[in-house]
């Protein structure tokens, strides 16, 4: 498989005190989702704009379809197409000047109507940017993107803070892109994004990546595939240990009253979970089962929920 | 590698190449940011109308008042008509405003400084009756006497010829015009390149370009331009402005007061891309801006002569870029002076701003 981007032994220091990335290692390859996934502050911004060429990194090499940003930063700025965190594009020029103005900066960029087209901008071409919603906006950023025509998509965080439609309506502009052999790296804190776009993803945290592989295959380490969760009140609400004994269990996690049993066969933890809640007098609240995600995974590998702040 | 010579990703294969040329990215740079000057009414006003305003409000306070009218008391009598008759044929009836009336009612006006002089009128002459302590009495006095002989006819030997020193070019407002397009080169270099850019830096916008392949100095460059093309508007309102309203006449050349106005456009650009190199706020900034205009306001004589400072401070004040703008457009625009008459001022607003480029370049941040 052609590799896309490479990194090796990633590092960034700020102000020689903050350490956001601590000895990364990644490879990309052409075609693929690609999703860095992780907290707020875990170092994933800090990554992809080292990635980008925008940042130096402290030490560590980077590739990018097989150029350095130090020998090859013009030719690589042709290729890649960028949208960062939260950039305020100019709100008194329209959708149509934006993009116009951002293909004028590309040799070769492509058509601003046909970006218009995929994006579902057409109706909005004429209005100023001023004047359009969260969605649209950041639709318009990924916008700016594509219309230099690029092999390689970096999105920071894209849907952050959009409506579930208009985060659907990005993912499927971003499949789009890969369905015509584009290479997409993108950053989340949202699992079930990752779940669903990523062909594969690296776990970040605390500027290092505590795990990669395709969603599934993260899953799949988990010791215990599935969820049980369930909430008791009564006498004996606060006996957690008992749960570890039942059968089937990997582990336990008590949170906010409410009990996470990581399983490998439900079928047989759940009547032995009845008959102890009836066993401890107490009554069954809430009981439900589900297929583990990956923010199950984060928690396993890092003790904390991945939305914490 | 291989993946490079693939065909791009977006295009389809009937798509024709598009393909732009060096300076497609500077000409859309200049043309989306005068589109976006010219839907902020903000702009507009304070680039074009305010100056426009404070001209017009100036101008009016500070012109030429009407020459004094000296109100003089004529006592009552037979011949008191026939003075009425000879002021107002005199050459000086403008400024002399003869009152009829009683002999007591004169001299109590006369006391009280109602009226600069009292003048009667009977066969053997005309009287006078001023107060030599009185400076506006004794040029009443003389102003009434040299009318009333001159309207009777008296030839004078020598003949004199006066001229008033109220007419364009020596005005308050022609000192006025040249300062206010000196200031306005400054605040609108200062505001719409340090500003700008300073808020483009906080909206990120200023990352998102560099994360293209957009050339740094055209971005740059298209922002100088932006300024000289605000520049000739600016420039062409107030003396426009000027010439109209105030009658205020233009000595140099257009040329000449162009190039100066770049100049200054240029290099107050320079000085505001210093100060916004490395802000991150526009708060901050906006703080940086004012600290660096303030002096030039005070000193570089935009409203007033600044020769009224302590000699001592001359030297320094003339080191000012402002004050090297506005001197030199006021000797082109009121006395026609050349340009190259003006080679020192020239020099001090080209190291200015050169210097405050080569600095900016150095220290500019992008993020």
């Amino acid at each position: 498989m052609e590799v896309a981007i490479q990194c090796r032994g990633l590092r960034k220091t700020y102000d020689g005190k903050v350490e956001a990335v601590r000895g990364l290692d990644l490879t990309i390859n052409m075609g693929e989702c690609f999703g860095l996934l992780g907290p707020n502050g875990a170092g994933k911004t800090t990554t992809i704009e080292i990635l980008e060429g925008l940042l130096e990194p402290t030490s560590g090499e980077v590739e990018v379809l097989g150029r350095t940003w130090q020998s090859h930063a013009r030719e690589l700025r042709e290729w890649l197409g960028i949208s960062l965190q939260e950039t305020r594009l100019s709100e008194k020029l329209t959708v149509r000047e934006t993009l116009q103005l951002f293909s004028s900066f590309y040799r070769h960029p492509s058509s601003v109507d046909a970006v218009l087209e995929e994006l579902s901008l057409q109706e909005k071409a004429d209005a100023l940017v001023g004047k359009l919603s969260g969605g649209q906006k950041q639709r318009l950023a990924v916008a700016t993107a594509l219309v230099a025509d690029p092999r390689i998509l970096f999105l920071d965080e894209p849907t952050t803070g959009l409506d579930p439609q208009s985060r659907r309506q990005l993912w499927d502009i971003i499949r789009q892109f890969q369905k015509r052999n584009g290479t997409v790296l993108l950053t989340t804190h949202y699992m079930d994004e990752a779940e669903r776009l990523c062909d594969r993803l690296a776990i970040i945290d605390h500027g290092q990546i505590i795990a990669a592989g395709t969603p599934a295959e993260l899953i799949e380490r988990l010791t215990g595939h599935h969820v049980v969760e369930f909430a008791i009140s009564g006498q004996g609400a606060d006996n957690g240990a008992a749960w570890a004994k039942l059968p089937g269990v990997q582990s336990v996690r008590a949170d906010d009253g409410l009990f996470s049993l990581q399983v490998n066969e439900p079928h047989e933890t759940i009547p032995a979970l009845l008959a102890e809640v009836q066993k401890q007098r107490a009554q069954l609240v809430h009981l439900t089962t589900r297929q583990a995600s990956l923010e199950d995974v984060f928690v396993q590998l890092t003790g904390r929920h991945l939305r914490e702040d | 590698m291989a993946t490079i010579e693939q065909p791009p990703a977006m295009s389809g294969p009937d798509d024709a190449i598009r393909t732009n040329g060096r300076w497609s990215g500077y000409v859309n740079l200049l043309h989306m940011r005068m589109l976006e000057l010219w839907r902020e009414p903000e702009v507009i006003f304070w680039v074009f109308v305010f100056p426009l305003l404070l001209a017009l409000g100036l101008g009016i306070a500070f012109r030429g008042k009407p020459p004094d009218v000296t109100p003089i008391a004529v006592v009552e009598g037979p011949k008191a008509q026939e003075v009425v008759n000879l002021l107002q044929r005199s050459p000086q009836h403008a400024g002399i405003q003869p009152n009829v009336m009683s002999a007591s009612a004169a001299l109590d006006g006369f006391r009280l400084g109602k009226y600069a002089l009292v003048v009667t009128m009977d066969d053997s002459g005309v009287q006078f009756r001023y107060d030599p302590a009185r400076p506006e009495s004794v040029l009443a006095r003389a102003q009434v006497d040299d009318a009333l002989e001159t309207a009777a006819g008296r030839k004078n030997p020598i003949n004199t010829e006066t001229k008033a020193s109220s007419e364009p070019g020596a005005r308050y407002i022609d000192f006025l015009i040249p300062g206010l397009l000196g200031m306005n080169l400054m605040n609108s270099g200062m505001w719409g390149i340090g500003f700008a850019l300073v808020e483009m830096r906080q909206r990120k916008l200023l990352k998102r370009f560099v994360a293209t392949p957009m050339r740094r100095s055209d971005f740059l460059l298209a922002l100088v331009s932006s300024r000289l093309v605000l520049m000739i508007v600016e420039v062409a309102l107030l003396l426009v402005f000027g010439m109209l309203v105030f009658h205020v006449r233009v000595e140099g050349a257009l040329l000449s007061i162009l190039l100066i106005g770049a100049l200054g456009a240029v290099s107050f650009g320079g000085i505001g891309l210093l100060t916004a190199s490395r802000a991150q706020k526009i708060e901050s900034v906006s703080g940086l801006i004012n600290v660096v205009m303030m002096p030039m306001w005070i000193f570089s004589g935009v409203f007033f002569s600044y020769e009224r400072f302590p000699k001592i401070f001359l030297p320094a004040i003339r080191a000012l870029p402002l004050t090297a703008l506005n001197d030199a457009l006021r000797a082109i625009i009121l006395q026609g002076a050349s340009l190259d008459s003006q080679l020192g001022r020239i020099a001090v607003l080209a190291v200015w701003g050169g210097v405050s480029f080569v600095l900016a370049l150095r220290w500019f941040r992008w993020s």
